[in-house]
């Protein structure tokens, strides 16, 4: 399947989510990992011919006003809501989560780590029982390691909203126990739309896809979406 | 305040200020003044170290830019280069510890930028007081702070560097930033000027009044006093638009658009241009009236000196101008046509076409005399002791004491606070403290990177000291199986002007100059960073180098924590002295003088262990560094979580030396191998010195040398090591940004 | 044209690490006695008119979920 990777002013993993999707296509035997994927300048608004969407990490406009408020507004992101109307696949991390959340096409919204601080270190996930395409591959309760770095990470949801994502099983990851980086409400660390086919993490997948990264687990998320379409 | 006497105050003799006047014919006006007095400054003319540096060696078989361009850069193969450079930028962080250390950052990722190189890494080398006071604190903070907001918004990765808290840098902090980026070889792009015709493009932030200060005394001869808050002399970094100016900079050399392209650092416009002018032999002319303000009413002087980061100088054929513009356009960054080279070999500057300055480039940028220095060895140690930890303290406690002492414990609390993954390409490693090793698929293969330097030891004796630092880099790099490839270095001493601060200066470049060539690794570039000191002192002489080298295989770089049942070996000619180590320090003992060590059987030491970790054979591998044997085999077990049980009597025996020597004692050459007996019996016979010292195993760190013993727990000496964030974070947390 | 101020705090109830984090430095600073220190951001800006600055706080300069704001017209 051909990812399209966003890229903002002030993007900063787009060419290693690009990088992921690449291997995961590979990893699937499609187009020897360099098929059809590409990056999508956040001036663009035709998405034709991509399968899946990756908002990726960084500080887009700098994060200046808000983490992810500037972006949501830009042409490709109305573009990336339409494609998510429409059932598409679309993958926000970090940064991505926030443009998701400001956007409003994911529940809450990511405020300052609890210490203030930029933290980055390899931690664990444990998978939610969310019902997404991304985690075709990945079995509810299992864990999964890969690199968190944010300052602004700390997921928040009002009491009654909250509720709603846990009814609803929306949590797509929970920080395993003692691995909350940031002081996120009921340790979420990634949460899906109730359609499931928008789904928004602060770790990041993207740098868990090689093995001299330490890890792989993150691979997973990149090859769900065509694991779940060639098993629909 | 006349120009004669305004020249004193911008830091020029009169003896220079004659040498202007004769070279012009005339006096110079306050623009040209301004001008003369940056260039001509020690930060931009190097007239103290000059003479010295000349004797380092530069050239190598995969040398592609040297010393003189904006960075150094050597050829990897399959047609990509790595360009690095390392630089200071002290006083600024100690005015201003956040943006002080954000700027030198930035500063330097635009040094590489400007090669044409896409910035991969960030390494960092930062000397503080000792960590019992409110501004260490407060610099600590800012420093650490600033570094992870320039390095985690960019996109670059901090893979590492190193922190040491002496005395002597309490009021001067030394904050000392590395790059490492990667270009294709033959889109490098240089930063001379060329083509009489050709446009000047300025892009990137608006100029404003940053970081005039210096040059501020001639304001007040020609603005009211009341306008001296317009002057700020902090420059502040911003990030973003730096990661517009890289992604432009990159489609820019990417569609063939530049001549020369060049960054805008110390000095501003007037070193950029005059730079560039003088590496291409040509002349320039700049009109202020077109460079795009900040604030409106900037005097010529003020656009022409000023630092505001984030701006960038291109020379671009008039038929490619309009399409630069454009992609400047695109990435949102302010662009204009502010000048034209010329043939006239003239720096020429106008205020809406009319001439306001005018020098010979050759007499700017070439002009500056250059001064021989004055050494003379001190008779003795010349720097403050304190004791710190008590006579009766055993072995178990000196080993705690040097654990949690500020220089050795765990700098984990800051690196956390760096991005170290973004590029997909930093090799996870469980120990990761030796060297930072990157993936670099353009090549098939993986580049290692190390910085490192020990002011305290340079100043017992700035000749060795600085070969140790040096085979301290080559040694970091053999633990991940890499070959050194170039070396770039920032010299940070104090006063060149006094005698005893010559002679640290003269020694120490003569000691880098004999372990580069002994080691065959070129200097590619460096930086100068003189007068650190204070009405205390001078600072400890600190000469920081930073090597970048090459290694095959990225699966194997021996970053693995040693396991139950491995067998733990001592291999090289160490021969530990407690001379300028870390426990004499705590005992206030530090003297003058290092023992001699010969740098031959160390590189043989380097090349063995560096041949070993490439076959696999090896898993675990340390050299031995501060705080010596105790301290390394301590580290190994609180990052394993596996004690050991080992004794250092075959040691003691060979060298003739000390328990406590055996023990804690410091000096070059020595590794720490464990792994299978069979794979480490491998080493033993190869001409370079070998013992098997212990087993792995347990949950308690016990090493016994002749009748002294250390017996610690693992968990006891984590607690040691993970000491210091508390320490630092006590009363301050994270007020502003 | 107007000049327009417009404040925005963190929602009463949410934790505010910044606010927080400056409010635990006071008494090593010296400063006793005060609380409930909440960091925001004033915006400044000058409009035509304030027909529609409602609305920019609403979707750009706050995020309601988390944020409150209030507009101070300092000059007509």
């Amino acid at each position: 399947m051909k990812w399209g990777v966003l890229q903002f002013p002030g993007s900063c993993d787009e060419r290693d989510a690009l990088n992921a999707c690449r291997i995961a296509e590979a990893s699937l035997g499609e187009g020897g990992g360099s098929g059809g994927s590409r990056l999508v300048w956040h001036e663009e608004t035709d998405l034709s011919g991509l399968d899946g969407i990756v908002v990726p990490g960084g500080f887009s406009y700098g994060d200046y006003l808000r983490a992810g408020a500037i972006a949501r507004f830009s042409p490709a992101m109305n573009a990336v809501a339409e494609f998510a109307a429409g059932g598409g696949p679309v993958l926000g991390i970090c940064n991505g989560f926030q443009v998701l959340c400001e956007s409003g096409l994911l529940p809450g919204a990511l405020l300052t780590n609890e210490r203030t601080r930029f933290i980055c270190r390899q931690g664990d996930l444990i998978v939610g029982d969310a019902d997404s395409p991304f985690l075709s591959e990945l079995e509810a309760g299992t864990t999964i390691s890969i690199p968190f770095k944010h300052q602004s990470g700390r997921f928040f949801a009002p009491p009654e909203l909250l509720e709603e994502i846990e009814a609803n099983n929306q949590v797509a990851f929970r920080y395993a126990p003692g691995h909350n980086p940031n002081g996120s409400l009921n340790d979420i660390a990634g949460v899906t739309n109730q359609a499931g086919n928008v789904l928004g993490l602060m770790p990041h997948p993207e740098h868990a896809v090689e093995e001299f990264s330490g890890s792989t687990d993150g691979l997973a998320l990149f090859r769900g979406p065509a694991l779940a379409g060639a098993n629909a | 305040m006349s120009e004669q006497s305004a020249h004193r105050a911008l830091g020029l003799t009169d003896h220079e200020f004659d040498l202007i006047c004769e070279k012009m014919g005339r006096e110079p006006n306050g623009v040209e003044l301004a001008m003369f007095s940056l260039l001509w400054s020690e930060h931009c003319a190097y007239k103290h170290s000059r003479k010295l540096l000349r004797n380092l060696p530069t050239d190598g078989p995969r040398v592609v830019m040297g010393p003189g361009e904006n960075a150094g850069a050597v050829d990897i193969g399959n047609g990509y280069s790595i360009a690095f450079k390392v630089e200071s930028h002290n006083h600024p962080s100690a005015v201003e510890p956040f943006q002080g250390a954000a700027t030198g950052v930035g500063g330097i990722l635009r040094d590489v930028i400007a090669l044409g190189a896409r910035p991969i890494a960030i390494l960092d080398s930062l000397r503080f007081g000792e960590p019992d006071t409110e501004r260490t604190h407060y610099l600590v903070d800012g420093v650490v702070r600033g570094i992870g907001h320039y390095g985690n918004c960019m996109g670059i990765p901090t893979v590492g560097g190193e922190i040491y808290f002496e005395p002597p840098y309490e009021q001067n902090p030394l904050v000392n930033a590395m790059c490492v980026g990667i270009a294709r070889t033959d889109e490098m792009v240089r930063a001379a000027a060329a083509g009489a015709g050709n446009k000047v493009v300025l892009f990137g932030s608006l100029t404003g009044r940053d970081g005039i200060g210096g040059a501020s005394v001639l304001a007040s001869a020609e603005l009211d006093e009341g306008d001296d808050a317009k002057r700020p002399t902090v420059q502040i970094g911003d990030p973003f638009e730096e990661s517009k100016l890289l992604e432009c900079c990159q489609e820019l050399l990417a569609e063939e658009l530049l001549v020369s392209l060049q960054d805008l650092g110390a000095a501003g416009l007037t070193s950029s241009a005059g730079e560039m002018a003088s590496a291409g032999n040509t002349g320039i002319d700049i009109d202020v009236g077109l460079v795009p303000l900040r604030e409106a009413d900037m005097e010529p002087f003020e656009i022409m000196v000023s630092e505001s980061q984030e701006r960038m100088l291109a020379v671009v054929e008039p038929s490619k101008v309009d399409a630069v513009l454009a992609l400047c356009t695109k990435w949102q960054t302010a662009s204009a046509v502010i000048g034209e080279v010329t043939d006239s070999g003239t720096f020429r500057i106008l205020k809406h076409g009319e001439t306001v300055g005018e020098i010979r480039v050759d007499d700017l940028v070439d002009g500056c005399p250059l001064y021989d220095l004055d050494p003379e060895e001190p008779a003795g140690w010349t720097y403050p002791n304190r004791v710190t930890i008590e006579d009766e303290a055993t072995p178990s406690d000196i080993t705690l004491s040097l654990l949690s002492s500020p220089s050795i414990a765990s700098k984990r609390w800051a690196f956390e606070q760096y991005d170290s993954v973004v590029g997909s390409r930093t090799v996870h490693r469980a120990g990761a403290a030796d060297a930072a090793v990157l993936n670099i698929p353009e090549s098939g293969r993986a580049i290692a990177i190390s910085i490192d330097g020990n002011g305290r030891r340079v100043a017992c004796d700035p000749f060795q000291g600085t070969i140790e630092a040096t085979l301290e880099c080559a040694a970091n790099l053999a633990v991940v199986g890499a070959e050194p490839l170039g070396v770039t270095n920032c010299l940070n001493f104090g006063n060149p002007e006094k005698p005893g601060v010559a002679w640290q200066l003269g020694r120490a470049v003569e000691g880098l100059a004999e372990a580069c060539r002994a080691l065959e690794a070129p200097v590619v570039g460096g930086n100068v960073s003189l007068y650190n000191e204070t009405p205390q002192g001078p600072i400890y002489p600190t000469p920081v180098v930073g090597m970048v080298g090459e290694l095959p295989d990225p699966e194997k770089v021996a970053g693995e924590n040693w396991q139950e049942g491995d067998a733990v070996a001592l291999v090289g000619p160490f021969d530990p002295s407690l001379a300028g180590s870390e426990l004499e320090k705590q005992r206030g003992e530090i003297g003058k003088g290092l023992p001699v060590r010969e740098i031959g059987p160390v590189k043989t030491a380097i090349e063995l262990v560096r041949d070993a970790v490439r076959s696999g054979g090896v898993r675990t591998a340390t050299d031995v560094s501060d705080g010596g044997l105790s301290t390394a085999l301590a580290e190994l077990s609180i990052s394993s979580g596996i004690g050991f049980e080992g004794e250092l009597s075959a040691l003691i025996a060979r060298r003739d030396c000390s328990e406590d020597d055996a023990l804690f004692g410091e000096g070059p050459g020595g590794f720490i191998i464990a792994g299978e007996p069979a794979e480490l019996e491998k080493l033993g016979g190869q001409g370079v010195d070998f013992e098997l010292i212990g087993e792995v195993g347990g949950n308690e760190l016990v090493i016994t040398a002749g009748n002294s013993r250390v017996e610690v727990l693992v968990e006891e000496a984590a607690a040691a090591f993970d000491s210091l964030e508390d320490r630092i974070e006590s009363d301050q947390a994270g007020l502003t940004h | 044209m107007i000049q327009a101020l417009v404040l925005i705090r963190p929602k009463e109830g949410i934790l505010d690490a910044q606010g927080k984090a400056v409010e635990g430095a006071l008494p090593a600073l010296g400063f006793e006695g005060i609380e409930h220190v909440r960091v925001g951001r004033i915006v400044e800006l000058k409009a035509e008119n304030a027909d529609r600055l409602e609305e920019l706080c609403e979707k750009l300069l706050a995020n309601p979920l988390i944020e409150d704001y209030e507009i101070e017209t300092i000059s007509e």
